[in-house]
């Protein structure tokens, strides 16, 4: 790495330059982040808000606000909520995701067509979120082609309303965070496979081992700490869910706030504007992603050891 | 790469058998995939009358009808479009060019605070944008700068996700000993970092570039904070709007038609581009 360390004189001058390439990140870091930061954790102990024409506070609370919240139940449902709807998607992605990465990175399968495959299943990753959440709420409406093709198969008589029932709202929202998730974390996986040492899997040839047992006994363990770095990022990613259900749910999070994550419950403090709720409510999910964080950190730490 | 036949594997389930069932599971997850895009192609060449009569899976020919009432409706769909295009250009363009320039800082400098910089970096890499939006907005409202694209391009300067991927590509395509072939001929160090350097990243570039474009085009939480202006609204916003709006009384084929406005673009950069995609998350995996 280090090709010359800095004896004296000239070679020490370019080092300065170390520091002048850095100023954009840092300058822009400081201005549009950390300040941000700041003055979100500093409006989380003021009461602030406007109710009709009347302005309350800013006046300093101390953590009433966050008692406030804790002891409201919204937080607990919306929490809920959003876990539910992660769980629904995260366990078909990486069942999905293991099966297809095991494929594609099993060359006595000799797949055709993994190009197509994967350029295929990684498409949705990239399609605009609410436009997807737009596209599934036209899809399901009631007089939506969904409903038309299921009548039509005669599966069904009359028009289901997806969206005013609880559970088939979040198994929409949790589908299509699958759709958008699984050919990413697919990749992800099957890098990992790659990088499996191909000894073993003959080793367990020769000893006669079956394709699942090579793969419950010796890829899965072996991709531990990926599983475990896959998880978490995902868990990360699903408590900032907001696009799909704010759109497909128009922001109500409807049926009865069945489908109203964190991040929506936060959004709608900030148009209110509500700036000390918000406040502690952005300073709690902060805590969380910090804490699961550095999960991630300590696992990816001991892999390099 | 192991290309021994291994019958012995499969004593289970013999191998064409496990060829067919893999086959079959790909070409439902690839249906699974691409049918809502389909319906939407079809949905949108129909007409409000012939949508409202149920659903056929044979294209229909109103697609101009519906292109013509897009562009006369009410959404300033061109003006999104082109204001995405905007936000999401100069956001690749200076998260680039600006996190090559910073994973180059740590991976070529030696100096005191590095060490420090890169473990900084790598902390507040998973810091999601949604919980400091709150202070984001306020301070965005404090400089004046509501209802502009500043402070949704500018922001991309300091990307620590982008820099982590250009510091990992750097340590293996940038030998230090170019750079220092190129202080010896007399190149100043700014000149060095674009002359030299910037050229040998540009696969890592195009692949950054790429991501960050799609990921600010489709971006819809914080645009929808700043932007309140009709004619600077970005694309995911309209949608929003198009949801908010009492849609039961558009006409359909225009509401296919918007929603296949804003993802069909994405869709068609996507084809040509999937090798680099593909490849450029698998490695973006290797990080470690």
């Amino acid at each position: 790495m280090k090709s010359a360390k800095p004896k004296r004189g000239k070679v020490v001058s370019y080092n300065k330059w170390g520091y002048i390439f850095l100023i954009p990140f840092v300058v822009v870091y400081l201005v549009f982040q950390l300040i941000p930061m700041v003055t979100t954790i500093y409006n989380s102990f003021f009461e602030n808000y406007r109710s009709g024409l009347i302005q309350v506070g800013p006046t300093f609370i101390g953590l009433d606000n966050f008692i406030k919240i804790f002891s409201n139940a919204d937080i607990w449902i919306y929490a809920k909520n959003t876990l539910i709807m992660w769980v629904l998607g995260f366990v078909p992605q990486i069942i999905v995701s293991l099966l297809l990465g095991s494929w594609f990175s099993n060359p006595s399968l000799r797949l055709k067509g993994q190009r197509f495959f994967k350029t295929v299943i990684y498409l949705p990753n990239l399609i605009m979120a609410s436009a997807f959440a737009m596209l599934f709420f036209t899809l399901f409406s009631d007089g939506g082609p969904i409903n038309s093709i299921l009548i039509q198969m005669g599966i069904l008589d009359t028009p289901f309303s997806f969206l005013s029932n609880v559970w088939s709202t979040r198994i929409l929202v949790a589908f299509m965070n699958f759709i958008m998730w699984f050919g990413n974390t697919t990749i992800l996986l099957m890098a990992g496979m790659m990088g499996i040492d191909t000894a073993l899997f003959e080793a367990a040839e020769v000893d006669g081992a079956t394709s699942t047992q090579v793969f419950f006994k010796i890829t899965l363990p072996l991709l531990r700490p990926i599983l475990v770095y896959v998880m978490i990022t995902s868990l990360i990613g699903g408590l900032q869910m907001f696009d799909v259900p704010q759109i497909l749910t128009n922001g109500t999070g409807d049926p009865v706030r069945s489908s109203m994550t964190l991040i929506m419950y936060l959004n709608k403090h900030l148009y209110s504007k509500n700036f000390g709720m918000a406040g502690a409510l952005s300073v709690i999910l902060f805590i969380i992603t910090g804490a699961l964080s550095l999960l991630v950190y300590n696992f990816s730490n001991k892999k390099e050891k | 790469m192991k290309t021994a036949e291994n019958h012995t594997i499969n004593k289970g389930l013999n191998i064409h058998a496990r060829r067919a069932i893999a086959y079959i599971v790909l070409v439902l997850v690839s249906f699974l995939c691409l049918f809502w895009f389909y319906v939407l192609f079809i949905n949108a060449t129909r007409s409000h009358g012939e949508l409202t009569r149920g659903f056929t899976p044979i294209p229909s020919t109103h697609f101009g009808d519906n292109w013509e009432s897009l562009m006369t409706g009410t959404l300033p769909v061109w003006n999104g479009l082109i204001n995405s295009l905007i936000v999401a250009g100069f956001s690749a363009l200076l998260c680039t060019y600006f996190s090559t320039m910073t994973a180059y800082a740590i991976h070529a400098y030696d100096f005191k605070l590095k060490k420090f910089m890169f473990t900084f970096i790598l902390a507040v890499m998973t810091i999601p944008t949604q919980v400091t939006a709150l202070g984001f907005v306020q301070l965005v409202s404090n400089m004046k700068l509501e209802d502009t694209f500043v402070p949704l391009i500018v922001p991309a300067i300091a990307a620590p996700v982008t820099f982590f991927y250009m510091k990992q590509y750097m340590e293996s395509a940038l030998p230090l000993s170019l750079v220092e072939t190129a202080r010896i001929d007399g190149s100043g160090e700014f000149h060095t970092f674009n002359a030299i350097v910037l050229p040998l990243m540009k696969p890592a570039i195009a692949v950054q570039a790429i991501f960050t474009f799609v990921q600010s085009w489709n971006n819809y939480f914080t645009p929808a904070l700043i932007l309140h202006e009709d004619k600077v609204k970005t694309l995911p916003i309209l949608i929003a709007q198009l949801r908010s709006a009492d849609w039961l009384k558009f006409d359909m084929g225009q509401v296919y038609m918007m929603i296949a406005f804003s993802i069909f673009p994405v869709i068609l950069v996507y084809l040509f581009l999937s090798k680099f995609i593909v490849q450029g998350v698998a490695l973006g995996s290797v990080k470690g």
